[in-house]
């Protein structure tokens, strides 16, 4: 099939802003989800509010666009219903961070099968660029005009340390590990996270001096190595990308089972 | 043969969920609820079906929306903080038009008021708690019976009209036990989605109405795929702004419920046809009311009680009728007067409608109701 | 019949919830009659205050709680000092010794049990205490048939306990029934 066909022309132009990295995401998400061949009908895509969860619009899924941070808890709902249904979650760092930060611990704790994609653009971009939970300390925003003193989460830890298994982290500029690594997390049989850096050069990178699209897809290049690279050593400040976690634990729509073959046996 | 059975009122929720046909519930412990939740995480998985215990209400509201959407039928229950917390994802289910049900078993309030006392002071937030206009359906009952067949009733309305339905229980039907007989399968009868009909490769609009506003919908793993949100959204279920869109939306939205309002007018009239005096009365309250009926048509009295079930939509013409002849009409409730304002705008004399409550978390008694009749007449204390 | 109300005090864990329970299904389930009960308990399952409210009636029952109560029992020395005055005049008070020092005048007609230590002898539990004052209080107000409760008893509860709860309901009633007889 087609990348085209997993796509809703009807419902293009989408309404992302020029240059912003969200698009390169969709573009990530179909060309996994065609390479893996999924049956479109078994494919729910759950999202929800920001810039990022316009995403379940474009693409030519089941596609649930719900209220701000509950996208994990609808995404429980259909995955736990009707478990055969593949379920990817985007959302943004906020989204997915700050008012979702609950739902996203408690559902890498159950390890349900659903695939979690952190957009990270380190804002509010919808609203007009305030800091989110990812800003980080000593970045400007539209609510921190004197620069933030909030620290960030490390999404990765925080996904391991609440039970994910599986956890990667990857860019926008790296298309083609993005799509590697969706692959991966869709077909893994768990809770994954897939955290991408995302730019919006609309709010982030004018408030805080990034330069346009290019230049901070050029900061992603230069910022981040693979794991396990000798450079990371040299220069400590550099992220890493690929995967963190990776590993078998019971799944919770499968551990279900169990629970009612003991009700039935009681 | 019908089963008898001697139960709390969350059991008789629980149980008439089981027989509509519950497939799904989400939902986190909070007295005086949480019996339904412990009855529901035994029984769904005996049939097969499914119980998750979410973080939060908010998370099990949102979750039951999502397995709604698969095709099952849901529930969630909780108590007033935590219908508090449901109020968004509540507004989702009506802007989305998702079928579900959601037990609110009333307590004290506001805030954490009192868990295991009783209160009726919900009863404007299920009509209102959630933000921007709309219509909403909540019934309620004051026996076990009642509540079996109002919980029936309420998946029946979920699925008829694709809209959330709130069962408004307060914590003495909630938690005391009675008599309930379980029909057989079969002795009420059931409302099962309207799924489309519409064939693959056709073109399928989630939220296009057919001529009687119903819905059909297609299952979240069926053959039609499509969009929906909670934003203002087109017949596709894609998002617009476009002002004509918009009104026929909100028009439709509003007017669904409010036109099958008659149909789903449920109510008891007690001693109604001769009687002078009218009081009107829901939930535990109603109780009380009828026994002071009871006991002042014994000494005879031509007074009658006019038990409602459903709360929302408003029955106004069901109200205002019995209300027309009436010297006066005693509203009992358990809280400082809200389905009181309905019924002033219902009847024809406002004046003439007093409010009977108390709010001190215990339920009202027949003393306390006659205390004030006797006000109401001018007979003094 | 006329309605009779009951109400149960006492402290949480000595299963008096339970009781009231047992004594409203025997009554719906076995009797065909009408009953009604409900509870009022504090935030301690186990140690604070409890009462539980059971009505039985051949008629609907409208109002769910027993105000002024034909028999009530008291199980603590708290429940005694607070609920006595609520039964109605010329009432049934039960209480047990083990517990309840009946200190005051009421306007009932009290009956101090030595149950809680005749339970302890002969069934060797007081795990089975709740059921044997149950077992008291149908011997001596027969509100409801011994069999219907055993029937209940035998219903709600795995068959390792039906010996205890058979002897301690016997052992109640026995009692029960000698009170009534010394009338």
């Amino acid at each position: 099939m087609a990348v085209k066909e997993y796509i809703r022309e009807r419902f293009f132009p989408h309404m992302w802003c020029p240059g912003c990295g969200h698009g390169i995401v969709l573009n990530g998400l179909v060309r996994a989800v065609e390479e893996l061949a999924i049956n479109k009908n078994e494919l729910v895509i759950v999202s929800g509010i920001g810039c990022s969860s316009r995403i379940s619009g474009y693409v030519d899924f089941h596609s649930l666009h719900t209220v701000h941070g509950r996208a994990l808890a609808f995404a429980t709902g259909v995955k736990l219903s009707k478990p055969k249904l593949n379920v990817i979650v985007p959302m943004g760092d906020g989204d997915a961070l700050s008012i979702g930060g609950n739902h996203f611990i408690h559902a890498a704790r159950r390890n349900i099968n659903i695939t979690a994609l952190v957009m990270n653009n380190r804002t509010y971009g919808m609203t007009g660029g305030q800091y989110s939970p990812m800003s980080g300390v000593g970045v400007k925003a539209t609510t921190a005009p004197y620069s933030t003193i909030d620290n960030a989460f490390d999404c990765v830890e925080l996904a391991r340390a609440a039970g994910a298994s599986f956890v990667a982290r990857t860019t926008v500029y790296h298309v083609n590990q993005l799509s590697e690594l969706i692959k991966k997390a869709i077909v893994h049989d768990g809770f994954s996270v897939v955290e991408i850096f995302s730019q919006c050069p609309t709010y982030f990178g004018r408030k805080n001096k990034q330069g346009g699209a290019v230049d901070m897809l050029k900061i992603f290049k230069e910022k981040t190595v693979l794991i396990g690279s000798d450079k990371k050593k040299d220069n400590p400040a550099l992220m890493e990308r690929g995967i963190f976690v990776e590993k078998e634990l019971p799944e919770y729509c499968k551990a279900y089972d169990e629970v009612i073959a003991r009700a039935r046996k009681a | 043969m019908a089963t008898t059975c001697f139960v709390q009122g969350n059991e008789a929720c629980s149980l008439a969920a089981m027989y509509a046909g519950l497939d799904f519930f989400a939902g986190y412990p909070i007295t005086p609820s949480t019996e339904i939740a412990e009855t529901l995480s035994a029984r769904l998985p005996e049939a097969g079906k499914k119980f998750i215990q979410m973080e939060d209400e908010i998370a099990s509201m949102c979750a039951i929306i999502g397995a709604s959407l698969t095709g099952s039928k849901v529930m969630t229950a909780t108590s007033g903080p935590g219908f508090s917390l449901m109020q968004e994802s509540l507004g989702y289910a009506v802007m989305a038009e998702i079928p579900c049900v959601i037990a609110n078993v009333q307590r004290g309030g506001p805030s954490t008021g009192n868990p295991t006392h009783v209160s009726q002071g919900d009863v404007n937030q299920a009509r209102w708690g959630t933000h921007g206009d709309h219509s909403i359906v909540t019934l309620t009952a004051s026996n076990h019976q009642d509540v079996f067949n109002m919980t029936v009733e309420a998946f029946n309305i979920a699925e008829t009209y694709r809209t959330p339905v709130i069962l408004l229980f307060d914590e003495i039907v909630g938690h005391m036990r009675e008599k309930l007989v379980i029909p057989e399968p079969g002795e009420i009868e059931l409302v099962e989605r309207l799924r489309t009909s519409v064939r693959e490769g056709v073109n399928y609009h989630p939220y296009l109405p057919r001529e009687d506003g119903r819905l059909p919908m297609s299952d979240f793993g069926g053959v039609h795929r499509y969009n929906v949100t909670g934003l203002y959204h087109d017949m596709w279920g894609f998002p617009t702004d476009k002002g004509e869109l918009v009104d026929g939306l909100i028009h439709h939205l509003v007017k669904k419920i409010d036109y099958a309002a008659d149909a789903i007018a449920h109510h008891v009239p007690y001693y109604l046809d001769d009687a002078r005096t009218m009081l009107i009365s829901y939930g535990s309250s109603a109780r009380s009311a009828l026994s002071v009926v009871e006991q002042l048509r014994r000494r005879g009295e031509r007074i009658g009680l006019l038990e409602l079930q459903t709360l929302w939509p408003f029955p106004v013409q069901l109200v205002r009728d019995y209300a027309r002849d009436k010297e006066y009409v005693g509203v009992v409730e358990m809280n400082m007067g809200q389905l009181i304002n309905s019924v002033k705008l219902a009847v024809d004399n406002p004046r003439r409608v007093y409010l009977i409550n108390r709010v001190d978390g215990r339920l009202i008694t027949d003393k306390d109701i006659k205390q004030t009749l006797r006000v109401i007449a001018g007979q003094g204390v | 019949m006329d309605s009779q109300k009951i109400v149960f005090t006492g402290s949480g864990g000595q299963g008096l919830i339970t009781a009231a329970i047992l004594l409203g299904e025997a009554a719906v389930l076995h009797e065909g009659l009408e009953a009604v009960q409900s509870q009022s308990y504090g935030a301690a399952a186990r140690g604070g205050s409890t009462r539980s409210d059971v009505i039985i009636s051949n008629r609907r029952i409208n109002i769910p709680k027993a105000f002024q109560p034909g028999v009530l029992i008291c199980l603590t020395q708290e429940a005694y000092n607070t609920y006595s005055s609520i039964i109605r005049p010329g009432g049934l008070l039960i209480t047990d010794k083990r517990y309840v020092k009946v200190a005051r005048k009421v306007d009932a007609r009290q009956v101090e049990l030595n149950l809680y230590q005749t339970v302890l002898e002969r069934v060797g539990t007081p795990v089975v205490f709740n059921i044997s004052v149950l077992g008291a209080l149908i011997g001596m107000r027969p509100m409801v048939r011994k069999e219907s409760v055993l029937q209940v008893l035998a219903e709600r509860f795995p068959p390792s306990f039906a010996k205890s709860n058979t002897e301690a309901l016997e052992l109640g009633f026995e009692l029960g029934c000698v009170c009534q007889d010394e009338i």
